[in-house]
């Protein structure tokens, strides 16, 4: 498998051929992994812990897996007269379900709409060369939501209304995650700063909202949007679930974004704070040009852990009888059409690979952006 | 006696005193850190405060651009008088530029944008405008090469000037040094103890807390000795270095003079 690569190299460097790098590498293992009897136990040891993890995994995953199927009967290892690993068809065979819950088949087109829209106007705003920021900006913060609220919602513009109700899958754990993603960070940040405004009354305000959103835990919130929410409403006033199960995951959020915020507020010497005032710079510009820049510049990674605990905390919006990806999951494993051994874990592997991905996504391009904005790296 | 409109003349004397502090009074807690400070700087004129740390003088000059609020007296900077009204410390900030011991330029903006951010958003200058003003002024105190660059690519020297064509970008009126080089290597003295020279050849307002004599004795035209939170002489250079008339400036001065 290395040749090749070594002749591309040698053709590319004019036909000489290096052979180097393998005896380097060679000579690098046996400086650092097996120079002592003890390193050698140790490597192998850990090869050993390597192989003893990921066979069984690959081994279910992929090759005793059942690729093609219709029902149970091809994923009983007595049926098909074999070991049986993940039961992919079942994923197949569920996975409007997933991506859409019950939304009606013949609508999906506004959700992979939706989808694509969010997914045109996201890529390109996360991709700092591209022109046109601020006009991308205002239409993924601002038109976006209207537009998805619309296409998703219906009701209007001879689109058909749909419940939500019906809504279900990935399609609940990316809407709350999203708005949580989004409104979470601005209202943190304005949190941060009322709790180190001068200001008594703004000060107690945030502290009193702060410590409330995190001394009571997530479950709690949302029972309480939930079922208590609506006994204190007006009769005759009625906020939809999911808003308000959206709602209260944000505020959440919020109250974890703003401890996160005020930690890289504080880590700003007061040196900038004051340079930004004798300037002539008012509050809200020193703060939006000068100390916020730099802020949430160093608290990249508390803001990304943040985010990826809100992404998994969506799955507690199944206690409130709100089917996302997890729900639609769970409720799947009860069809008896695909009652197997392997079944539920086929299910769960699948969900964990779609929250990795996920996570490790905006853990990645948090780690890029970083590195990016350290003026180290700058040019 | 042609009389032009009276607005204009009022204008004229009002701006003849560019900075008059009027029994000001500013106590840290039980700390008395300004004892009554009476101080009057007429426009164009420069001048260097020198006393032992402690002495306040980085307070007094503090409260003249409201980084600090005085307790007691006033403060009057260009016809306007400082109070606690934060649109007025606004109004003065635009016209009093400062440049401080520590070196704190904008970290995460290039040298240049750390020059134009005030005129842009303060000012409202338009970007274009903005950036010639920045050139012409890193050119005066002789960097314009590295204005791409950010402040962390810098020279302790190099970022104390620009520090000061950032503050003269916003065309203020007058500035203010709080000990500009106290936190420079000796080698980078210079460069911007003359940068400094060159704008008091300008003509420029200034008022310089600093421990360089040698600077004091050039541009001065007044240096003023602090201790205890009070002024205990004020004189032009010759006199006050020639002939000091406290016991406790002429133990300061053999002191820092050795």
């Amino acid at each position: 498998m290395a040749e090749p690569h070594l002749a591309s190299r040698g053709n590319r460097a004019g036909g000489l051929v290096a052979p180097m790098p393998r005896m380097r590498a060679l000579a690098w293992v046996r400086a650092n992994l097996f120079n002592s009897w003890l390193n050698t136990a140790l490597t192998l040891l850990v090869l050993w812990l390597i192989w003893a993890v990921c066979w069984p995994l690959v081994k279910f995953l992929a090759v005793d897996a059942v690729w093609d199927g219709a029902g149970r009967a091809d994923c009983l290892a007595d049926q098909i007269g074999r070991a049986v690993g993940a039961c992919w068809p079942f994923i197949g065979a569920k996975m409007g379900q997933f991506l859409y819950g019950f939304y009606p088949p013949e609508q999906y087109w506004r959700v992979d709409l939706t989808a694509a829209l969010g997914c045109g106007l996201l890529i390109p705003l996360l991709i700092p060369p591209l022109p046109y920021k601020t006009a991308n900006s205002i239409l993924f913060f601002f038109v976006y939501p209207i537009a998805g609220f619309v296409l998703l919602v219906g009701g209007m513009f001879g689109l058909e209304h749909v419940e939500t109700r019906v809504w279900g899958g990935l399609l609940v754990t990316l809407v709350i995650a999203v708005t949580g993603i989004v409104g979470s960070l601005p209202i943190g940040i304005l949190l941060a700063l009322g709790r180190r405004s001068e200001l008594p009354a703004v000060r107690a305000v945030s502290i009193v909202f702060i410590e409330f959103w995190r001394g009571v835990p997530l479950i709690t919130v949302l029972f309480f949007a939930t079922y208590m929410l609506p006994l204190f409403l007006p009769a005759g006033w009625v906020v939809n679930p999911l808003l308000r199960v959206m709602i209260g995951v944000t505020l959440f959020a919020a109250a974890y974004m703003a401890e996160v915020v005020r930690g890289g507020l504080q880590a700003i010497p007061r040196a900038q704070y004051e340079a930004a005032q004798a300037l002539g710079l008012g509050y809200w510009r020193m703060m939006g040009l000068v100390i916020l820049p730099q802020a949430l510049k160093l608290v990249i990674p508390g803001i990304v852990n943040t985010f990826i605990g809100l992404f998994k905390d969506t799955t507690l919006v199944l206690i409130v009888a709100i089917f996302d990806l997890l729900g639609q999951l769970r409720a799947a494993f009860s069809d008896p059409n695909w009652a197997t051994p392997t079944t539920v874990a086929t299910g769960f592997a699948f969900a964990g690979i779609i929250y990795f991905c996920f996570c490790f996504g905006m853990s990645r391009y948090a780690q890029w952006m970083e590195r990016r904005l350290d003026p180290a790296n700058r040019p | 006696m042609i009389a032009p409109s009276a607005a204009p003349v009022i204008r004229t004397t009002r701006n003849a005193v560019a900075v008059e502090l009027i029994g000001v009074h500013k106590w840290f807690g039980a700390f008395h850190a300004l004892d009554g400070i009476d101080l009057k700087v007429s426009r164009g004129e420069r001048v260097v405060v020198c006393g032992p740390s402690g002495s306040g003088k980085s307070t007094m000059i503090r409260c003249i651009n409201g980084l600090e609020m005085h307790q007691q007296g006033r403060v009057i900077v260009d016809g306007v008088e400082l109070t606690d009204n934060l649109k007025r410390i606004d109004e003065v900030r635009r016209e009093v530029g400062m440049v401080f011991q520590s070196l704190n330029l904008f970290p995460h903006l290039t040298v240049l944008d750390n020059c134009t951010l005030a005129p842009i958003w303060v000012r409202h200058m338009p970007r274009r405008e903005a950036e010639a003003v920045a050139m012409a002024y890193l050119e005066r105190v002789h960097i314009p090469e590295q204005a791409a660059k950010y402040p962390g690519q810098l020279s302790g020297g190099q970022q104390q000037r620009v520090a000061i064509a950032r503050a003269l970008c916003m065309n203020p009126k007058i500035m203010l040094f709080d000990e500009p080089t106290s936190a420079l290597d000796p080698e980078m003295v210079k460069e911007v103890l003359d940068t400094m020279v060159e704008l008091a050849m300008d003509g420029m307002t200034m008022i310089v807390v600093s421990h360089e004599m040698g600077f004091a004795r050039q541009v001065a035209n007044r240096v003023v000795f602090m201790d205890f939170g009070r002024i205990v002489e004020a004189a032009p250079p010759e006199e006050f270095f020639g002939n000091p008339k406290h016991e406790r400036t002429r133990l300061f001065l053999s002191q820092i003079l050795h």
